[in-house]
């Protein structure tokens, strides 16, 4: 097992995708099959941003071994209130700035369902969320 | 064709090299390492794209080319120049002078490579048209962009176009018309003038074919001089031979930027120059990052080909001319003194038939083992040194950075005591003398810039 951390700021979309991007060159370093990997930078982008716009950051947790790829992110923000409403494609609650920044589509959420084996969200209002990703090998 | 070879134009001069770390620092795929106190290149992490060549301050780096008396090994010696040559000279110099005294030196013919540009790029094209699935399509045209897919972007390696370049099909096509005036298969020599490095690795080890189209490769810049030094000895008095008549208005610009991407009507398409943009870029395409995407063509240099290593002067010039001179031919094809179909159509089947090359496979150099097992345990140790090592990435282990000495290291291509912090911490330890020390810094660096006298100097 393989475990790594990334931070996630506030606000900074500017870096959003460092985290993906590492996780990328792992997956490559490893010859993981290209299509598996392209999931995972997808779905890890895509949690990432949304912890960078609809709440205050956190962090990111990365778990590889031979058979997977773990990603857990964690973010401290006002919390999901339903997320079955939230899974639905186009239901966005993105501010005017955030849209500003071509984000916004109410897209994020059913695109990391497509994309991963496994989905697992775990939310506490005021408090924060927690998003699990698991791409099997 | 042996995957694991590949041919590389680009070669260090250990007598003129004194490891200045410029090149390692600058090279976009990490393909350098300083050993012995000079450059050294990784044969399979090198893409030939020339970024050493253009930062080294000493000349030391150079391209291997072959001898110009081996055009003489033929009874017919074919010379075929591309566009960008004629780009280089001032506007006083004519094509169709350029063209003749290029004869003189020593060719019985000469063609404009970006005559075939026109079928070139109906060929790709169509292509695009029938593989939707392939989206976004990849130009082949520039050879260190193959090559960077190959060993930086594997997954992508399905969106390259697998047709041959312009100079492959005017190369075929040159041939064909001499086989066919009686000539001997083994009498004709076809000599390519090149702008870089990569088209010289691509010509000697092809990427995808077998066997080569051209029987030799010569340097833009020794051409551009031998050229010049002639023009300049016959003033305005030379022979006109031949009239540069080989392509068409819409075909001298094909190897600049938006040169393949205008003679394409795909919707959504981009020409992107100079190759940290094009890695930028493609690290997009491969996340799937933009949506509905054609074609791209994607060259190393910047100003493409007005910007390869070996073409001479300054490439926004180079550029200028090039569009001066296709707008000229333009305005003559308007007024019917020219024609915009050439002889070349006439063997557009011929072409057809051989433009295909076979399926361009993977390379990726970051692929640290092909058993998952050994590659996990190998980056594991990767992300272990990585932490213990400084992060100063000061160069004087060798490698580019601290990470690629972590991954040297776990390859078995250096040591942990190669790192200086890592030396003086075993020396706290009396675990290293400061002989071994200095032992080890003469490998990476060299006798001469360790030996003892250096301060008094
Ligand atoms: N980490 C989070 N914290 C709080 N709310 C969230 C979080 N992630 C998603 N949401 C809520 O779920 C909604 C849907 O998220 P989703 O990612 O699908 O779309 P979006 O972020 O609004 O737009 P897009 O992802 O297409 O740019 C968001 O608008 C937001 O209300
Ligand atoms: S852009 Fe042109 S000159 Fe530069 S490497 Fe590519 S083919 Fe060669
Ligand atoms: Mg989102």
């Amino acid at each position: 097992m393989m475990h790594t951390e990334f931070t996630v700021v506030e606000g900074d979309f500017s870096n959003a995708g460092k985290a993906s991007s590492e996780i990328k060159k792992m997956l490559k370093q490893l010859d993981i099959n290209p299509q598996k990997i392209k999931k995972m930078v997808v779905a890890v982008y895509e949690a990432e941003v949304n912890a960078i716009a609809h709440a205050y950051g956190g962090t990111i947790d990365v778990d590889i071994d031979q058979s997977k790829i773990c990603v857990v992110i964690k973010d401290v923000g006002p919390g999901i209130p339903d997320i079955e409403k939230a899974m639905q494609k186009g239901f966005s609650t993105a501010s005017a700035k955030v849209r500003e920044m071509g984000f916004g589509a109410g897209m994020g959420l059913p695109n990391i369902k497509n994309n991963v084996d496994e989905l697992d969200i775990k939310t506490e209002i005021g408090v924060g969320t927690e998003v699990r990703m698991v791409v099997n090998f | 064709m042996n995957e694991n070879f590949f041919y590389h134009a680009l070669q260090v001069d250990p007598k003129i090299c004194f490891g200045c770390t410029l090149c390692m620092r600058n090279c976009p795929t990490e393909a350098i390492r300083i050993r012995n106190g000079k450059a050294t290149i990784y044969e399979n992490k090198c893409v030939d794209c020339g970024e050493c060549y253009k930062v080294c301050p000493s000349g030391a780096i150079y391209v291997a080319q072959d001898d110009f008396q081996s055009i003489y090994n033929f009874k017919y010696r074919v010379v075929l120049m591309p566009s960008v040559f004629l780009g280089q000279f001032p506007e006083d110099i004519k094509a169709s002078q350029v063209y003749s005294v290029i004869m003189d030196l020593g060719f019985t013919h000469v063609m404009e490579v970006e005559a075939s540009a026109l079928i070139h790029s109906k060929l790709s094209n169509k292509y695009i048209r029938e593989n939707e699935d392939k989206k976004p399509l990849i130009s082949t045209f520039c050879p260190a962009i193959v090559r960077l897919i190959q060993v930086k972007f594997p997954a992508l390696v399905d969106n390259l176009i697998p047709i041959k370049a312009p100079v492959d099909f005017t190369a075929i096509y040159i041939r064909d018309k001499l086989l066919e005036e009686g000539i001997e298969p083994e009498d004709i020599g076809i000599f390519y003038i090149t702008p870089c490095a990569a088209k010289i690795a691509a010509t000697k080890s092809p990427v995808g074919e077998d066997k080569s189209t051209v029987d030799g490769v010569l340097n833009m810049d020794t051409m551009y001089n031998m050229v010049l030094k002639e023009i300049k000895v016959r003033g305005k008095n030379y022979q006109k031979k031949i009239s540069a008549n080989d392509v068409s208005s819409d075909c001298i610009i094909f190897s600049l930027t938006n040169g393949e991407k205008r003679l394409n009507n795909n919707k959504k398409s981009f020409a992107i120059d100079e190759i940290h943009n094009v890695i930028e870029f493609l690290e997009k395409v491969e996340d799937d990052e933009i949506e509905d995407l054609d074609f791209l063509e994607l060259r190393a240099c910047d100003e493409s080909c007005a910007g390869g290593i070996l073409t001479c002067g300054n490439r926004f010039l180079i550029n200028d001319r090039m569009f001066q001179r296709a707008k000229k031919l333009a305005e003559r094809e308007r007024n019917g003194e020219t024609l915009r179909k050439k002889e070349i159509s006439k063997k557009e089947d011929l072409l057809i038939d051989n433009a295909n090359v076979s399926k361009i496979m993977p390379r990726s150099m970051l692929k640290l083992d092909p058993d998952i097992n050994v590659a996990f345990q190998k980056l594991s140790k990767i992300r272990e040194l990585a932490v213990k090592l400084p992060q100063t990435d000061c160069n004087v282990c060798g490698a580019p950075s601290c990470k690629a000495l972590a991954e040297d290291i776990v390859c078995e291509n250096a040591k942990m005591t190669d790192c200086v912090f890592m030396q003086r911490n075993l020396e706290m330890r009396d675990s290293l003398s400061s002989n071994e020390s200095v032992e080890i810094m003469k490998k990476i660096w060299g006798e001469e810039k360790l030996k003892d006298y250096i301060l008094n100097k």
